[in-house]
Formats: structure tokens, C-alpha cells, sequence
């Protein structure tokens, strides 16, 4: 920890190193590449929810002028289930099916084959040559009724995972997720109040502004090379190495710059059909989705049905808490219910708990993970149960949470004992806050929520090396989504005692750095920074030992102070310091050039916990919601960039407070998605919205050199029960289900 | 089908191209002429990502066909920094955080300049509705405010 030492540039707010060439157009986003002699790919994608595929004949579209090749699922081989780790994981044979379809269309939308051509519009053409045969079968779009014994089922071969015992029969249920402490019966009994109830959440989108792109070139020899936008290109290379059943070697990934992704770029859609059209074809093949694919055929998060039942004594202490989450996995397994089912009661340390989760087949896209995936579902009905409960014992919702909060030592619902965390001190600040002290304005109502999230560590690489004028390359390999250049420039620079403007950080590609797991989990800062900070002390040991060599003395007679290696106190060494420029235009006689590396699997990333509050006022004549003021308090464990931090706790927030009030996919009777469009998918605007004040709470993470938490998750987490407690608070009435649309909120008014 | 002949200026420099009829001017101006610094969000209008200046209005250039471009004059991201360097709005962006991912920021960049051109001292309300046409996703669009609001006072302070 480089806690105690004073920090000379961590914690400063510098320009990111990447940042003109994003504010001048310059910057290459995924669907800025052109290749010569490319093509332009198009996918065929189901007209229908549910189908069985009959047939698929290519041949009429291969025939026609211009036409270079046509892929279907027959083209690609069948996997055998495989898991992926990590936030992008996943079983292979699923994401593969998801890809391409093979003998089922499982959601409106899901792609049947693709085609290779000289122009966007003979690609669309041949789009239309292609015959397929379909088998319409009725579609499953509720969770409940899609766990029903009787519901259609969408894969014959699915067999719950996670009972004690393995089911005899199929059915839409793909796992069941379970935990359990103490004894709820006895916890419920010592209760002065219970509240329960049942919880609604459609699905949303991760709305990033960049559609889905990529341009793949694969050469005679087979190998192939791949650009497009992705949160990690080495985990895209693995899994379309998977895919098309080809060699990792085989594939060199490059990322584009990203044009956002919160979790939905973490999974291939259009890699492998890229490079497998390019095969075929013998040109380079790009694809780029439409605005409309994006919602129909990508990763929405789980719509979710969460039942919460929460008993507490007068004082407020918690004595039994229980919950029932079904979530959606879309057509495909993967639903994140397994951390939702982890984080609906983390925030608070409780003796008595049971919380069971069911990922459930339904006929709507594959889920993908979308920030803190899992937790905003389950932990909006958590912190609406402990608002009601707040309310029935006449007891501030802070001083209600304080009561239970979760402290270093306390055991998490998901097994280990917290170390240091910033739980408590995020509600401290929230209870000082002017915004929290200042009266809810007229007519307005306030609400409270607590987000979490764990964050993860995993695997990260990084190399630093000195140019010959001393200046400082870092190369590491996840995508810069929102500014972590920036952020491992700083830690670069603080570690080797430089000056931030002496180190460039580039996001290398997979054949020029090692192995980085995808930016997600909120992990980059934390991981691959911790990989930068060893590289540098690698740097910096390397220089020490030059310089001893330079003069005459002892490596451990050697200290680095400032960027300058310098004799060690007591060390009468008559000699000048030698600065990183001067060991580096010295570098050719002692030794070549100045390199340092490392890689490592990164352990200890601590979970970060936040408080939001907002005033929010409901107009009744139309049902819409403003916010009024919004303020998101959040443990960073140490902000390297704070005005990125902030960023990540504004952006959360915005995009909470959209799925809270007006985001949702809303689908007819047959399953197809009404509102595949920004205009009817309704995401915040820069009106919609008032400035989001932020305070960053710091309770150093021991096991980051700088004390780094994760922070890109946990602030959209709070926001759905801030909302949810605000309305209720505004106007009187508890609205279970999300969105707080104009319609519903209006539906509320008028049943009241 | 014959190509549609258009004659027009992009950032000052004339320029001559071909296009289908139905070709829009984001086609163009991306898959033509090469400025892929105009990016596509939507393809709809409803994201602003694509957004330029036609003599002197604000426009999505997924909505315009190419062939409307002959004798206007447009301005793209590319045309924004001058000779002496970044726009003021350009520089106030970047000393305020106000892009995560960047893929918006050109827009948002051409529509605020767009903006303070016509009213050089906005309020905060005038920069919300103003920019409500241009979608973020990463932001939650305070620290954009911020620049623009920013970028107004050095702007108002050169003048």
C-alpha cells in the first residue's frame, strides 16, 4: 500500500492521453476501417420468435453478380458445452448457437446465415435469394409462464443445473442458484414488522451509441485478422477460435477504439461470421449492425421477476430476509442470476436469510452482461422492502441501513468475510450531506438505495519500456472504454516518480502484449494497473542495477527517488544521480534497452458499496417523472482519475435512472420488439436530466497498491430504488414494477 | 443508375463527388469522402452522432441526402479545430472529462459549437434542450454541461 507516502499525481484529474484525437474525429471506432478489395457482409437474421429451421438453401444468393459468399449454420461446427470464465463467460456451445443459429430460431431477430458482397446493397439483395424453410412454434415470453410444467419448451435437452438432483425432464428452467443462512422461521417470528412483495423489471439495453462492428481479413495461409469494437480482444479471439474451431494462433484481434459497451461488448456476435465470410470469400469482409439489429439481436440484460419478503425488529435491525428472483436468460443460457442472487442482501449483514434464483428460457435475445449484471434487478426489490420497512418504523432510510450495513469482518451472504470496506462510510457522508440536509423541495419526493458490486481481478499483462530519451511506453491490452489510459498513465507515473506527461499508454493488440482478460467487472484499474505498477517496479529495479553498475556499487546500494536513481544514505558514492533519461541514453553500454514487465492473476479486488439519493417530482396531469436533484456518494477505494470516476458515477446514474423510468423492450403477442429504435427506446437526454453531484468515499483497498476499487459497476445499481422510493414518496402510492413510465405511473394515479 | 454529380464545400475545401440518389450525406461524407469522423449511431436521426453544420443549420447527416449537399457549404468534426489548434469547445472537453468512450463527442462537439454561435452566453437549461438531440450513454451529460457552459465564459472572456 502507497497509502502513507504522499501521492504526486494519482489523484489528479490530467487530460487523457487519448483524448484529441476523440475530440477531432480522429480516433478509429469499429466501423471506421476500410480495407481495399473488402466487402461488405449483411446478416440474415429470424422473422420469427420461435422456429425450427427447416431448411436453408444459400445457393440462389451465391449465384447472383457480386455475390462472394454465403455462411449458415451448417458451416460452422457444432461444440460441445464448454464454460468461458469471467463477466464475459458463458458456455461456448451456447454463445456459438448465438452467433449462428443451427436448428432452432430462438428470438425474433437471432441470425440464420450471412452473406459476403461488393456493395451493402447486393448484400441486402442476396439477403433476399436466400430461402429458408421455417417451422413457426408458438413463442415463450413470460418468465412465469415459461416456467410453468406445461410451457412450450425452448431446448429439449435442458435440464436444470444446480438442483440436488439432476431433473428427469426438461423444462425452460436452466439453473437454479441458492443461498442460505440461519434460520428464517425463528428470524421472521422475532420480527416487529414484515414487508413483501413482488417485482417487475422488463429488459433493457446497455444502449451504447456504437453499433456492433467489425471487418475480418483472412489470408491464404489461413490466418486471419480480425478489427472491431470489443471490451476484450483477446477473449473475442478465443472465442471465435472456439467457434470456427481453428487455432488461437490463426487469429490476431485488434481493437478499435469503443463506442461504449457496458458489458455487451464482452461476447462475439459478429467476429466469427466475419472472418468465416472472409475465408470464403478470399477478400477482406466487413460487418456493421444496424441500430435495429443492435436491440433485436444483442444483449439486452435479464428482464426480471424478484419476490422479497423482509422482517425487522422496532429498532430497525433485520431479522430474516427472503427472496425468489427469475430471470430472464433470453434464448440462450446465461442469465446473470447467480449475482443477483449474491447481491441482493450484501450490503447488510444478516443472521437469517434464504434467497433462491431461476434463469429461465425465454424467446427474446441472449442476455449479455450490462453493468453489475444481475444485482440492479434483485437489489431494487431489497432496497424498496427495507424503504417500506423504513417507513412503517418512522426511521430515516440511512439510519435504517447504518443499523444493518456491512462492516470489515462481516460475513457475506456469498460466503467470505469482507476486508475494509466502504459501506458505512459512504452512508456517514450520505447523512452529512448538504443535498441530504437540504428539505425536499415542494411537491417532490426523496428516495434512498444502496448499490454494490464485487468487482474482479482475474488475468492482466503489462509491459513498460523507456524510449532512448527516457520518455515511458506502457503497452497493455484492454480497451480504453472510459479513460484508463489515463488512469495507468497516472499509475505509471507515480510509481517510476515521473512526471504524467513523460508516459504514453497504448492499448496493444493480441500479438503485441500479453494476455489481458476483458475491460468489465471493473477490473481494468484495478488488475491491469496493478500490472503496470509491477512492471514499473521492474523498471525501476532494472535501472537500480545499472546504475550500481555504472558506479561501481552494490544494486542494494542503490535507491530510486523522484525517477533518479541515487546513492543509497550512508553510501559515499561520489557520483551524479543518474535520471530514467540519463540510464536510458546510456542504455546501450549497459545492457540495452530498459524493459519491464509483468502478468499476474489478480486477487483481492474489493467490492465497492455506494448511498444515491434523489429529489424527484411527479407531474400528475402526464405521469412524468423529474429529477429534480440526484446525488450518488461512492467508495472508490482510491480515485487514480477522479473526474473519471465521477463519470463512471454520473453515467451509472443517468442510465439507471433510464431503465427506472422509461427504458424497457416492449414485445407483441408474437415476440417481436415494438421499439427497436432510440426514439421509442427511451434513453435519457441531456434535458431529461439535472447535473449529478457526486462524493467519492476512499477506504483504500488493501490489495491494490493504490488502495483501487472497481467503480464502473456499482453506480447503476442504486439508482432503480432511488427512483422506485422517490415516486413512492412523491406521491403517496408503491409502484412495484419498473419502468415509472408516463403510462404506468398515470395507471398508478388513477387505480389510487 | 446513374450517379448523382454534386459540387460542395466541407470545412472550406470545394469538393466534387458522385453518389446514388438515395445515398444520405453520412454515407457519403464516411464511405465517399473518407471523413469517418462523423459517425453513425443510429441511422435514424434520434442519436445525433452523426450530426453537421449545413450552412449554417444543425443537421443529422443520416437524414440528408447526399445529393442536397450541392452548393451548401458543411462543416464537419474535421473542420472544427483551426489553425492555431483545438476549438475552445474542443480543448474545454477534454479539461472536464466530458468523454468516456468518445463516440459521441464529435456530435456533440459540432452541435455545441453550433450553439454558442448563435448564443454565445446560454444558460444551463439552454445547453440541455439545445444538445437534447445528441445521445450519450456514458456521461449522464454533467460533465458535457460543464464544458460547454466553460467554453461559453472563455469564449465571452476572448471577445
Amino acid at each position: 500500500m502507497a497509502e502513507a507516502v504522499d501521492l504526486r499525481v494519482v489523484g489528479t484529474t490530467p487530460v487523457r492521453p487519448d483524448g484529441v484525437d476523440k475530440v477531432t474525429g480522429r480516433a478509429q471506432f469499429g466501423a471506421d476501417l476500410n480495407m481495399p478489395n473488402m466487402l461488405h457482409g449483411r446478416i440474415l437474421r429470424s422473422p420469427h420468435a420461435h422456429a425450427r429451421i427447416k431448411r436453408v438453401d444459400l445457393s440462389k444468393a451465391l449465384a447472383m453478380q457480386g455475390v462472394y459468399a454465403a455462411v449458415s449454420g451448417a458451416d460452422f461446427p457444432m461444440l460441445a458445452s464448454g464454460e468461458v470464465s469471467g463477466e464475459a463467460g458463458g458456455d461456448l456451445a451456447d454463445i456459438a448457437r448465438n452467433v449462428m443459429a443451427r436448428d432452432k430460431a430462438l428470438y425474433h431477430g437471432h441470425a440464420v446465415a450471412a452473406v459476403a458482397a461488393t456493395s451493402l446493397e447486393v448484400a441486402e439483395q442476396a439477403l433476399d435469394a436466400i430461402e429458408v424453410d421455417y417451422e413457426v412454434l408458438p413463442p415463450v415470453l413470460d418468465v412465469l409462464e415459461a416456467m410453468a410444467a406445461d410451457a412450450t419448451l425452448l431446448d429439449e435437452q435442458c435440464f436444470t443445473k444446480g438442483l440436488s438432483e439432476t431433473p428427469d425432464k426438461p423444462s425452460n428452467i436452466a439453473a437454479m442458484v441458492k443461498l442460505a443462512r440461519g434460520d428464517l422461521e425463528a428470524g421472521f417470528a422475532a420480527a416487529d414488522v414484515v414487508v413483501e412483495g413482488e417485482y417487475r423489471i422488463p429488459m433493457a439495453h446497455q444502449g451504447y451509441i456504437e453499433p456492433h462492428a467489425c471487418t475480418a481479413t483472412v489470408n491464404e495461409e489461413g490466418k486471419a485478422t480480425v478489427w472491431c469494437c470489443t471490451q476484450g480482444h483477446f477473449d473475442f479471439r478465443t472465442m471465435t477460435a472456439h467457434i470456427l474451431g481453428c487455432k488461437i494462433a490463426d487469429l490476431k484481434f485488434i481493437a478499435s477504439e469503443i463506442g461504449g459497451g457496458f458489458g455487451g461488448k464482452t461476447v462475439v456476435y459478429l467476429e466469427p461470421v466475419a472472418v468465416m465470410l472472409s475465408k470464403k470469400a478470399g477478400r477482406p469482409v466487413k460487418l456493421v449492425m444496424t441500430r435495429e439489429e443492435v436491440f433485436r439481436a444483442t444483449g439486452p440484460t435479464s428482464g426480471s421477476v424478484v419476490r422479497v419478503k423482509v422482517g425487522a425488529r422496532k429498532d430497525g435491525r433485520i431479522t430474516a430476509a427472503k427472496a425468489w428472483l427469475a430471470y430472464e436468460a433470453g434464448g440462450l443460457a446465461g442469465a446473470p442470476v447467480g449475482p443477483g442472487v449474491m447481491s441482493i442482501f450484501a450490503p447488510y449483514d444478516l443472521d437469517n436469510f434464504l434467497v433462491e434464483g431461476y434463469e429461465v428460457l425465454v424467446n427474446k435475445p441472449k442476455v449479455a452482461a450490462y453493468r453489475a449484471p444481475g444485482a440492479p434487478q434483485s437489489m431494487h426489490a431489497m432496497e424498496v422492502a427495507l424503504d417500506d420497512i423504513a417507513r412503517q418504523l418512522d426511521m430515516d432510510p440511512l439510519d435504517l441501513r447504518l443499523r444493518n450495513a456491512a462492516d470489515e469482518g462481516t460475513q457475506a451472504p456469498y460466503g467470505p468475510k469482507f476486508p475494509p470496506i466502504g459501506f458505512k462510510a459512504c452512508i456517514e457522508a450520505a447523512k452529512k450531506h448538504p443535498n441530504y440536509l437540504a428539505q425536499v423541495p415542494e411537491g417532490a419526493g426523496r428516495g434512498v438505495a444502496a448499490g454494490f458490486w464485487f468487482n474482479i481481478g482475474m488475468q492482466s499483462s503489462a509491459e513498460v519500456r523507456i524510449n532512448e530519451d527516457g520518455s515511458v511506453v506502457v503497452m497493455e491490452g484492454n480497451p480504453d472504454i472510459g479513460g484508463s489510459r489515463a488512469s495507468m498513465c497516472l499509475m505509471a507515473a507515480e510509481t517510476l516518480g515521473v512526471p504524467y506527461e513523460q508516459v504514453k499508454t497504448y492499448v496493444g493488440d493480441t500479438e503485441s502484449t500479453g494476455y489481458c482478460m476483458v475491460t468489465g467487472g471493473s477490473r481494468t484499474t484495478f488488475a491491469t494497473g496493478m500490472a503496470v505498477v509491477r512492471a514499473c517496479e521492474d523498471i525501476i529495479a532494472e535501472c537500480k542495477a545499472r546504475a550500481a553498475a555504472t558506479w561501481g556499487v552494490d544494486k542494494d546500494q542503490v535507491e530510486w527517488q523522484d525517477g533518479t536513481a541515487v546513492p543509497a544514505p550512508g553510501v559515499n558514492a561520489d557520483v551524479n544521480p543518474l535520471s530514467l533519461a540519463d540510464l536510458a541514453a546510456s542504455a546501450s553500454a549497459t545492457g540495452g534497452p530498459i524493459l519491464g514487465k509483468a502478468s499476474l492473476n489478480a486477487q483481492g479486488a474489493g467490492a465497492s458499496f455506494s448511498i444515491n439519493f434523489a429529489d424527484l417530482k411527479v407531474d400528475k396531469e402526464t405521469g412524468a417523472v423529474e429529477v429534480l436533484s440526484y446525488t450518488a456518494i461512492q467508495d472508490a477505494g482510491k480515485a487514480i482519475h477522479p473526474a473519471y470516476v465521477e463519470g463512471q458515477m454520473q453515467g451509472g446514474a443517468a442510465q439507471g435512472i433510464g431503465w427506472a423510468l422509461n427504458e424497457e423492450y416492449i414485445y407483441d403477442q408474437d415476440g417481436v420488439m415494438e421499439n427497436a429504435g432510440f426514439l421509442d427506446y427511451r434513453m435519457p437526454v441531456a434535458s431529461d436530466l439535472p447535473m449529478i453531484d457526486t462524493e467519492i468515499v476512499e477506504v483504500p483497498n488493501p490489495s491494490h497498491p493504490y488502495g483501487v476499487r472497481g467503480v464502473g459497476e456499482t453506480p447503476i445499481v442504486a439508482p432503480l430504488g432511488v427512483a422506485a422510493n422517490a415516486v413512492r414518496d412523491a406521491i403517496g402510492i408503491r409502484i412495484n414494477d419498473l419502468p415509472m413510465s408516463p403510462p404506468r405511473i398515470l395507471a398508478a394515479l388513477d387505480a389510487a | 443508375m446513374s450517379k448523382v454529380h454534386v459540387q460542395t464545400t466541407i470545412n472550406g475545401d470545394q469538393v466534387e463527388f458522385l453518389c446514388v440518389p438515395q445515398q444520405t450525406m453520412l454515407e457519403a461524407l464516411r464511405d465517399v469522402l473518407g471523413k469517418l469522423g462523423t459517425k453513425e449511431g443510429c441511422g435514424t436521426g434520434d442519436c445525433g452522432a452523426c450530426t453537421i453544420m449545413l450552412d449554417g443549420r444543425l443537421v443529422c447527416s443520416c437524414l440528408m441526402l447526399a445529393a442536397e449537399a450541392e452548393g451548401q457549404e458543411l462543416t464537419t468534426i474535421e473542420g472544427i479545430a483551426g489553425p492555431d489548434g483545438l476549438h475552445v469547445l474542443q480543448r474545454k472537453f477534454l479539461e472536464h472529462a466530458a468523454l468516456q468512450c468518445g463516440i459521441c463527442t464529435p456530435g456533440f462537439i459540432v452541435a455545441a459549437k453550433a450553439l454558442l454561435d448563435r448564443n454565445p452566453n446560454p444558460d444551463e437549461g439552454a445547453i440541455r434542450y439545445w444538445l437534447a438531440g445528441n445521445l450519450c450513454r456514458c456521461t449522464g451529460y454533467d460533465k458535457i454541461v460543464r464544458a460547454v457552459q466553460d467554453a461559453a465564459k472563455e469564449l465571452a472572456y476572448q471577445a
